[in-house]
């Protein structure tokens, strides 16, 4: 992952949800590159077309709500977005991002104070975004996110894992019961 | 230390004696849903390149957002399933012709009081009906949960509503979901675990809790719990299923927020385009014309919402520039409506009864052309959501549906409800209902 991201940005309000983000009718796939095609498309034909030209998406509050489909991360990933910065976001989107190796910035004054072009620095290893000579602190990630997203994603992270000394078998003891029917 | 319902469900689940909020902890879910989804997540288990699922006996697959495949890519994608199945020996599978994954996993006992439940669904909120602690994650960490058993989790704040008050005819469970999402907003609970008491809470059926549960996430809760209690035994008692220990918050755990809601003074609500928490009394919205009227999804298609809807059409017609579409919940679901004559009436007033499953609220069948208006018991009306970009959903009650369904326009459930009818959880005959006009 590049230290520093460079590139412009496009704005987006409040509540963006997942089925503008990719419809239920392209979850038929899970290649980030078909399901950019589509991405944003009920706005407008020319959504998909306008994510690629940009590489990173700045938006209000609880980007990503709605579904806990992974493909409205991946499609974003798909079009060549970078990172996402939102005042807030949605639980599940902030989960599928990271598990799709897509960075998720928090940061509640920049989304206020940017238009539709403007260009952005994103420095992730700093936490830090620098707009017309301003720059914005983003609270850090929990180590064991920041370990998913450093990897590139869920999968490449769990490869690791795996190669590093497997998991502990379920009937460990260290692994807590199963709360299930007698 | 006081716990939260939330942090006793994620202590236990991760070895803990005690957990805090904010707390990042490694939790083991002891039920992993996937659904239609799981094909996908089949796909990202080839790639980690393991041979054994860590423990089949937490998974569960249901086929409900395609049942019927439309095309060969979806039947390839349920016959990867299906080998995958009973290759790995998942027992808890549920195939094309059992119904909505959520509801069907509760009708068969598979979810308990205090457990961790996963599902590739956000409407995995859902399993808090039966005091278990559900949230919804993507394909990718389902799959990770299949070859560790383990998923990080972020210890939530917790917020409690307690519920109090009568609702009065015509109005019921969804309405009182849809003003509250109407006054918190898209936003108002994220990240929070909602649990829900009081003496209303305990009135409500466990029907109704599921309608709770599942209209919570729309306000972007980690999970919402109901109190379980003795209704919750009975549920499970009837299901085989003796053996639980219901989890209940400590008196004096901490909360981010605590509010009481007096339901008697509710009116019906209405969710108008294009967001759930665009909420308005029926009143401001009756009159608009409507194209289809679907009686469906996870929120609202259970028996006693379908009794509902045929106390209302029993006798009467659709209007004719209606499609009404009804898809029951499951398949448990279908077969008591068949038992009474909820089902005949329905079909004679000229309901299209689908196969149960998610249907058209999940985009399949039951699509919307351009400049076309739906009136949905679902819980989603994002934009586009049920077809044309040029479409218009609203969100309302079965009984306002049917209500809808009959007039063309958005009506007002009081019109033609003047009786609560008698809900209950029995997969018994339907009961006989009166209704006015």
């Amino acid at each position: 992952m590049d230290e520093q991201l460079r590139g412009r940005l496009i704005k987006f309000g409040d509540n963006v949800n997942t089925d503008v983000i990719i419809h239920a009718r392209y979850l038929i796939t899970i290649d980030p590159d078909e399901l950019a095609k589509h991405v944003f498309e009920v706005l407008g034909e020319e959504y998909p077309a306008r994510l690629k030209a940009h590489q990173f998406i700045v938006a209000g509050e609880n980007f990503g709500c709605g579904s806990a489909r992974e493909q409205a991360a991946s499609a974003i990933r798909g079009a060549g977005i970078q990172a996402v910065i939102a005042k807030s976001f949605a639980r599940v989107f902030f989960r599928n991002a990271i598990n799709e190796g897509l960075p998720v910035l928090e940061c509640r004054e920049l989304p206020d104070r940017v238009q539709d072009g403007d260009a952005l620095t994103v420095n992730l290893a700093a936490g830090t975004i620098t707009h017309a000579g301003q720059t914005y602190a983003v609270p850090a990630l929990p180590d064991s996110v920041r370990a998913i997203l450093d990897a590139g994603g869920l999968l490449p992270f769990l490869r690791r894992q795996l190669a590093d000394g497997g998991v502990p078998a379920r009937d460990d003891p260290r692994v807590p019961r199963r709360l299930g029917a007698v | 230390m006081p716990m939260s319902f939330a942090q006793k469900v994620l202590a236990r689940a991760s070895g803990a004696a005690a957990v805090a909020p904010g707390q990042i902890v490694d939790a083991y879910p002891d039920l992993v849903m996937s659904h239609t989804a799981t094909w996908r997540c089949i796909r990202q288990f080839d790639r980690v390149g393991v041979d054994r699922v860590w423990d089949p006996e937490r998974l569960a697959f249901v086929l409900d957002h395609t049942a019927l495949a439309r095309t060969a890519v979806e039947a390839n994608n349920q016959s990867l399933v299906r080998a995958f199945a009973a290759k790995h020996g998942i027992r808890t599978f549920y195939d094309i012709n059992e119904g909505i994954a959520h509801i069907v996993l509760m009708e068969r006992g598979h979810v308990l009081p205090g457990q961790l439940v996963i599902g590739t669904d956000s409407h995995s909120t859902i399993y808090g009906a039966l005091g278990a602690l559900g949230t919804g994650v993507g394909f990718s960490e389902i799959t990770a949960v299949w070859v560790t058993g383990k998923l990080w989790m972020k210890v939530p704040d917790s917020a409690r509503l307690t519920l109090t008050g009568r609702l009065a005819p015509g109005v019921y469970a969804k309405d009182l979901m849809l003003k509250l999402v109407g006054d918190l907003g898209a936003n108002g609970c994220t990240y929070y675990s909602l649990e829900f008491d009081g003496p209303l809470a305990a009135a409500m059926s466990i029907s109704e809790r599921m309608t709770v549960a599942n209209l919570a996430m729309e306000m972007g809760v980690k999970n919402a719990v109901v109190r379980p209690d003795e209704k919750t035994a009975a549920y499970l008692r009837e299901r085989g299923v003796e053996a639980f220990a219901p989890v209940w918050a400590d008196a004096d755990a901490a909360y981010a927020w605590t509010r009481t809601i007096d339901a008697s003074t509710l009116s019906p609500m209405v969710a108008c385009p294009h967001e759930v928490e665009n909420v308005h009394p029926i009143e401001e919205v009756a009159g608009t014309k409507v194209q289809q009227v679907f009686v469906g999804s996870c929120a609202n298609a259970k028996l006693d919402d379908l009794v509902e809807v045929a106390a209302v059409l029993r006798g009467r017609r659709v209007h004719p520039s209606v499609r009404l579409v009804v898809t029951p919940a499951s398949k448990q679901v279908l077969l008591d409506a068949m038992r009474g004559d909820v089902l005949s009436a329905l079909v004679e007033a000229g309901a299209v009864i689908t196969n149960p499953g998610c249907g058209a609220c999940a985009g399949d069948g039951g699509a919307l052309g351009d400049g076309e208006v739906c009136l949905s018991t679902a819980n989603r009306n994002f934009l586009g959501r049920m077809g044309s970009p040029r479409s218009s959903i609203y969100l309302g009650s079965p009984a306002l549906a049917a209500a809808t369904a009959i007039t063309g326009a958005l009506t007002d459930p009081r019109e033609f409800v003047s009786e609560r009818s008698a809900v209950n959880d029995q997969s018994s005959a339907s009961r006989e209902l009166t209704a006015n006009g």
